[in-house]
């Protein structure tokens, strides 16, 4: 069966395309940083999609490579300041696994632009909006993943 | 496999921007969905009936409520299910409130973008396992930190439940800041005759205990047990011994300036804060004492003082005593840390805080009490001589956010105007003037009695900003202006009180990264709902109170130290506590005994089991989760390298079949 994301993209391409990003956000910090977004009814762009896991050391390098397979242009992992992981040292582990990952995608030629990491707090609906704000500019200039490949 | 798909309109909340019948048309066509409706409020009781008569007539087995953020409802719908018989963790929560309708304005895109979270919940979903929770056994005891007003009446309410309760307290005495106040507003009751019996109750309680001089070294462990280790700071005097005759300070040599009284007084080396210290045993400060001080000179030529243990008629003086570390268990924890004051030497307008005769509302607060240094006088310290024309400056801190605070400090305003009567009080040909920028009074009795401070005791109200303090002759001088009659004015102040805001601690950090807690930008400790939930924490067994969540006033602060205390009450009550069961759980036939797990573990969760293994005819060790202590952080899912090791709820099956539906 043919991925509908990718039939879609093969449909749409070029002219109205609009990135889609793939967002794992810890339960603590940043999930609850974009809840607080949508409390404050600050508006942002549509492009982002959430997955909720407990902390950003639940993300597995495997999803990261599984998003970008499967069509997403562009992932993004947020999690608790360093310091204030709600599982202590979560988001260190995050933060060099995401260091690693990084190195392999410039190696393997994928935009170092499609995979960001950042660190949003409960308080920070602000920051969440600006995170992702920026990232949708980025992985428009970045382009759909699957035309250049 | 039967889905059904609950979107709720949240009034308009969501349906004003997603098409919430659209929503239901398209999801209803997705794989292994049998069922999709919308309801005006799902989470109501009809909402919910709703569901459940679906979840029967239908033979739904798993369900996705699209509606506002897990955090709020999540709960709700669990119990829900489970009530329709089917199991609690069978259910998913489509975010298409805060994270959808409240973000976006276009409808189409909106609900463009609503049909794919409730696809990536549907997907969820569809590997859900059914769970069953868990329940730990709970330690019946409570943790208070910081022995405030908050602190105090909270273990008064605990102790009252006849439970165990323990404040720790950073000070040689309990009292907080409530201490060191004269009066309190709005109806001018002394601070001490109304805080002092309360710090007496709790230290009579049999079920309190009250460690001094101490402070939170680590926190381990979860709600029900936590483990915590707590530093006894050397106090150089035995409590069990001391009868706080006072003696030993009416005897020692040193006098050093009060930090109590805002350094506008004396107090000896080894001291009491205040007359009512509870307990009222002093202590040893070691930098100043003489006795500490020759002992630590080279060579320890100069002749040690140790008159205060010679005068102890109870033997009570030890200077050998050591900081001791105590580990204890507790059910429950509440923060009650306080504030501290803002540092207005950042504002050059005002001196930089060189001028002696510029002080704050604290310094105020300690002349103004009749037991204070001043014995009650209002006085310019720069040369003591009583002050007549004071001048008071609001919002020293608060609301600004260039150098200070962008949050109103909310006790200012009233403090202020207690200040500027009780001025009035102390001194009848004194004169008080109040720079302000609003007036906020919002509080019982608050309004009238800014109004009685303005008619009844000449208050002089300016409104408008005050742009240099300066000394001449003798004076401080204060130009500001009056933005009301557009006028520059002068004045010439005896003292200037500015009232400064309340900030957090400084070591508030370190204590919110120990406890698991979050903080705001301005660190103070954010709640775990700013409405319905204001004193919990998300870390549950966690409570705050006082003004180290949020500025308070007394009232306010009392209120949620009662009401932290009814949510650590509530806890201790029960038998044992339900927890969650989402978290690691290892496939012993994929694990290969590699202890990757072991290291990455934050908790200390997983320790290795032998087993017998039957296919292999032989014994192996594999990791084991440890029930009670894994919170489901999934560090360790990472790191295995077999894939043998997974968080329930947040497996690695439901987390790629989300990807896929991406």
């Amino acid at each position: 069966m043919i991925n509908p994301r990718t039939q879609e993209l093969k449909n749409s391409r070029a002219e109205s395309w609009e990135p889609k990003i793939a967002a794992f956000l810890c339960n603590w910090c940043s999930y609850a940083g974009a809840d607080l977004a949508g409390t404050s009814r600050r508006e942002y762009p549509p492009n982002i999609r959430i997955i909720r896991l407990p902390c950003s050391g639940r993300v597995n390098p495997l999803f990261v490579l599984k998003c970008l397979m499967d069509g997403a242009d562009g992932v993004l992992i947020a999690g608790c300041h360093t310091g204030d992981c709600h599982y202590s040292e979560g988001n260190y582990y995050a933060r060099r696994r995401f260091a690693i990952l990084k190195k392999l995608f410039e190696f393997l030629g994928i935009d170092p632009r499609r995979f960001q990491m950042a660190w949003v707090s409960a308080s920070e609906g602000d920051k969440w909006v600006k995170v992702v704000k920026e990232l949708v500019e980025e992985i428009k200039k970045a382009g759909p993943i699957l035309a250049k490949s | 496999m039967k889905i059904g798909v609950f979107i709720c309109h949240c009034g308009t909340n969501i349906s004003a921007t997603v098409d919430v019948e659209k929503v239901a048309q398209v999801t209803s066509k997705l794989a292994k969905v049998h069922f999709s409706t919308t309801y005006l409020y799902m989470c109501s009781n009809p909402g919910q009936e709703l569901i459940k008569k679906a979840i029967k007539e239908k033979g739904l087995d798993r369900i996705v409520v699209c509606s506002c953020s897990p955090s709020l409802h999540e709960k709700t719908f669990r119990k829900c299910a489970e009530e329709a018989g089917i199991n609690p963790y069978l259910v998913e929560i489509a975010n298409i409130r805060e994270h959808c309708s409240w973000v976006h304005r276009d409808k189409k895109e909106a609900t463009l973008k609503a049909i794919d979270i409730v696809r990536l919940a549907v997907a969820k979903v569809s590997r859900d396992k059914p769970l069953v929770k868990t329940y730990v056994p709970i330690e019946k005891r409570v943790l208070i930190i910081g022995g405030g007003i908050s602190g105090i009446q909270s273990a008064i309410d605990i102790a009252f439940a006849k439970y165990p309760v323990t404040i720790v307290e950073r000070e040689s005495s309990i009292g907080g800041r409530m201490a060191r106040f004269d009066k309190t507003f709005p109806t001018l009751d002394c601070a001490a005759c109304i805080l002092t019996p309360k710090m007496v109750t709790v230290s009579q309680s049999q079920y309190v205990t009250i460690y001094t001089c101490s402070e939170i070294e680590e926190v381990s462990g979860h709600v029900g047990d936590f483990k915590v280790k707590i530093r006894k700071r050397a106090r150089s005097v035995d409590i069990n011994k001391c009868t706080g005759c006072g003696a030993c300070y009416a005897k020692c040599p040193v006098k050093v300036s009060a930090k109590f009284d805002m350094n506008l007084g004396l107090r000896k080396a080894i001291y009491v804060p205040f007359p009512q210290a509870v307990p009222n045993v002093p202590v040893i400060d070691r930098q100043n004492c003489l006795w500490f001080s020759a002992k630590n000179a080279s060579g320890g030529t100069k002749k040690a003082c140790g008159l205060c243990k010679k005068i102890c008629n109870f033997g009570a003086i030890d200077y050998d005593m050591q900081d001791e570390i105590i580990e204890e268990k507790f059910g429950a924890i509440i923060v009650a840390t306080g504030f501290t004051q803002f540092d207005h030497s950042v504002y050059g307008e005002y001196g930089y805080g060189k001028y002696k005769d510029v002080v704050t509302g604290l310094h105020f607060e300690r002349m103004a009490s009749s037991s204070g240094p001043t014995g009650g006088k209002i006085i310019r310290p720069s040369d003591g001589k009583e002050a007549r024309d004071v001048v008071f400056i609001q919002c020293v801190g608060s609301r600004d956010e260039q150098k200070g605070v962008p949050y109103c400090s909310r006790i200012c305003c009233m403090y202020t105007a207690k200040h500027a009567l009780l001025l009035k009080e102390h001194n009848k040909d004194a004169q008080a003037y109040v720079f302000y920028i609003d007036i906020r009074a919002a509080g019982k009795n608050y309004e009238e009695f800014v109004k009685k401070v303005q008619d009844e005791y000449g208050a002089i109200y300016l409104r408008g900003r005050v742009s240099r303090i300066f000394e001449k002759g003798g004076k401080i001088i204060v130009r500001g202006a009056d933005t009301l009659s557009g006028a520059q004015i002068e004045i010439k102040a005896d003292l200037v009180v500015l009232a400064t805001g309340l900030i957090a601690r400084p070591e508030t950090v370190k204590l919110a990264q120990m406890l698991h807690i979050p903080y705001d930008q301005n660190r103070l400790f954010t709640e775990a709902h700013p409405k319905l939930a204001p004193v919990e924490t998300v870390t549950s067994g966690i409570f705050l109170t006082g003004a180290c969540q949020s500025p308070k006033d007394i009232p306010d602060s009392v209120a949620t130290a009662s009401a932290a205390s009814v949510k650590a009450l509530g806890l201790l009550l029960q038998d044992k506590l339900e927890k969650e069961p989402l978290i690691a759980k290892v496939d012993r036939n994929l694990c290969s005994g590699c202890r990757a797990c072991v290291v990455a573990c934050p908790f200390n969760a997983i320790d290795m089991k032998e087993i017998e293994d039957r296919a292999l005819k032989c014994k192996r060790d594999v990791a084991e989760v440890v029930e009670g202590v894994c919170t489901g952080c999934g560090n360790c899912t990472v790191v295995c390298r077999m894939s043998a090791i997974d968080i329930e709820g947040f497996s690695n099956r439901q987390i790629m079949e989300e990807i896929e539906a991406l």
